[in-house]
């Protein structure tokens, strides 16, 4: 197998997703088939190669350093299922990381 | 068993544009929650960042005046995480292809200098603000997302607390003269995060890190990283391991304290980021930033010695701000004396500033009064001691300094014809002192020229009337 389970759980867990027994054994499954699939690229010779990052030709695209006024914040709040005087109010994250 | 501490550094510094770094939202600090954002920060669907070009180029002044090399075919990456501070669920960075690499910037600790590696320094975005409340919710304020960022990562080269504080306040310095950030900690748009590992001396292998994350006071980073380079040798000699962990600095105790196990790097899932085509830096480009980069201090600070005379000491403490800097510079310019202005500038005005807590922009000092008072006091105009209250003016009041000398009388008294009848007259009134000097007593000579200078009201040039009154008294 190219990929355990646990890896597999391990990255749901990230992605913030959770799966059943069943579930996870059958993606398990697939993302192996996938991972072999896509291992067939190691086999071709790339030395030499430049690294693909981008497919498009498109080069050095960039603006200028001019502000405009932010988007009308009763806007963007029509989304927001929850907000407070401005905030967007989420519920309570533990990360003793952010300073409260 | 003898240890070894190493230190390394990852700087990270909000860049002053207009606008952000993908998204043309202006960056303001202290604005209304939710303000200056649009929907590029909040990452609607379909939405599409472009580069802004001045916060790349203000990357590349970076770069340059900490002497790396500017990588010259870059592109962007995502770095991918859940958090409601940033609404894309990625953060875009440079983890690839940084802008600058191999870097180095020089500190001076206990008169030893040593030069610190730069690993590589990026630009990337900056989250939105959490503040986390009691009542079991968390507000978002995403006017910070997007800020323009440059990440500033050190090699492990720092082997002491006070090595990390000399490396951040020399990079603070750097980076401020730049100009592409006011590097205002209390702002906090210069956060540190500081790697701490120990190793027996003469071990060629780093020992296991710990990371203390987003510390705003470089006071902080002293004791974090003191206290962590100890917390790690008992560890050691209690035979235990160090973990990879990231810990926190408590102000309160001055103390570190477990938060969490690291997570792997490959958690984060970079990739290139597909929305933004990748950019070569030319030959030309570069040398028009480097064009664009102001004196840095180093030059600054030869400059000040070699062509005004003045000693190491002075041209380093003119040099701790540009904002000092230019001052002085500007100063001189106008004819002051450059160790008479640095003296100035360095004493009383300096003393002002510290007693009133503001900076140098905020009084109502110029250049040009300075170096006018200055003249005034050289060409002896004004006494020195009244010099004192005409600084005390100009600096509170912005009056112009030769106006304001004329208009309140204190222009100084040299003229003997003037200050004799005034030095007979206390020699008349102070027989003891006389007596005193007659008898050897020196101090007699201060406590008279006092006396006269309160006659004046402290408008007497004391250089004159002490060659007068030292004649007067032989003559007795």
């Amino acid at each position: 197998m190219a990929i355990s389970e646990g890896k597999v759980a391990h990255v749901a867990g990230l992605a913030k997703l959770a799966f059943s027994e069943e579930k996870l054994q059958k993606f398990t499954g697939q993302m192996d088939e996938i991972i072999n699939m896509v291992q067939q690229l190691s086999d071709v010779d790339t030395d030499g190669v430049e690294v693909t990052t981008h497919v498009t030709d498109s080069i050095n695209t960039m603006r200028e350093d001019n502000a405009v006024k932010g988007t009308a914040r009763e806007l963007l709040m029509k989304n927001v299922p929850e907000h407070q005087d401005g905030f967007i109010k989420v519920p309570a994250i533990i990360d003793e990381n952010e300073e409260a | 068993m003898n240890f070894e501490t190493t230190i390394g550094l990852e700087v990270h510094i909000e860049m002053k544009t207009n606008s952000k770094a993908f998204s043309p939202a202006p960056v303001q600090y202290g604005s209304d929650p939710n303000t200056n954002t649009n929907v590029v920060d909040w990452a609607f669907p379909g939405v599409l960042p472009t580069v802004n070009k001045r916060a790349l180029e203000f990357g590349m002044r970076a770069a340059l005046a900490l002497n790396c090399e500017i990588t010259r075919d870059i592109h962007f990456d995502r770095k991918n995480y859940f958090y409601p501070d940033n609404p894309k669920a990625y953060q875009i960075t440079q983890s690839q292809t940084p802008i600058g690499r191999h870097g180095w910037l020089e500190i001076e600790v206990d008169g030893q200098k040593k030069k610190i590696g730069i690993e590589e320094m990026h630009v990337e975005e900056d989250a939105g603000k959490n503040t986390h409340s009691s009542d079991g919710y968390s507000y978002v304020d995403l006017n910070r997302q997007g800020t323009p960022l440059i990440e500033i990562v050190s090699k492990p080269d720092i082997s002491s607390a006070d090595e990390a504080y000399a490396y951040l306040v020399r990079l603070r310095q750097i980076i401020q003269f730049t100009g592409i950030s006011d590097v205002k900690m209390e702002e906090g748009s210069m956060r540190a995060d500081v790697n701490v590992s120990v190793r027996p001396i003469g071990s060629d292998k780093l020992g296991t890190k710990t990371e203390m994350k987003n510390l705003n006071s470089f006071e902080h980073v002293r004791k974090g990283s003191h206290y962590e380079s100890k917390r790690q040798q008992r560890v050691l000699m209690a035979g235990d391991e160090i973990r990879q962990e990231t810990r926190r600095f408590d102000e309160a105790t001055g103390e570190t304290i477990l938060m969490r196990v690291k997570e792997g790097a490959s958690d984060y899932r970079y990739f290139p980021e597909p929305d933004l085509p990748p950019i070569h830096i030319s030959d030309d480009w570069v040398q028009e930033v480097k064009k664009s980069i102001p004196e840095m201090p180093d030059k600054r600070r030869k400059r000040y010695v070699e062509d005004w005379g003045l000693p190491e000491y002075d041209a380093n403490v003119l040099t701790q701000t540009k904002e000092m800097s230019d001052f002085f510079e500007e100063t001189v310019a106008q004819g002051a004396d450059p160790k008479l202005a640095g003296n100035w500038l360095m004493g009383d005005v300096n003393a002002y500033l510290n007693a009133k807590q503001i900076g140098l922009l905020d009084t109502k000092l110029t250049p040009e009064h300075l170096a006018t008072m200055i003249k005034l006091i050289q060409n002896a105009t004004i006494s020195s001691k009244i010099a004192k209250k005409v600084f005390k003016e100009i600096i509170t009041n912005g009056s112009e300094p030769k106006a304001w000398v004329e208009k309140k009388g204190l222009v100084q008294l040299s003229d003997p014809a003037v200050l004799q009848p005034i030095i007979d007259d206390v020699l008349q009134n102070n027989e003891k002192s006389i007596e005193d000097y007659k008898n050897g007593k020196d101090r007699a000579i201060g406590f008279l020229v006092g006396q006269i200078m309160k006659q004046t009201r402290g408008k007497a040039n004391p250089k004159v009337v002490n060659k007068l009154l030292i004649a007067s008294l032989k003559q007795l």
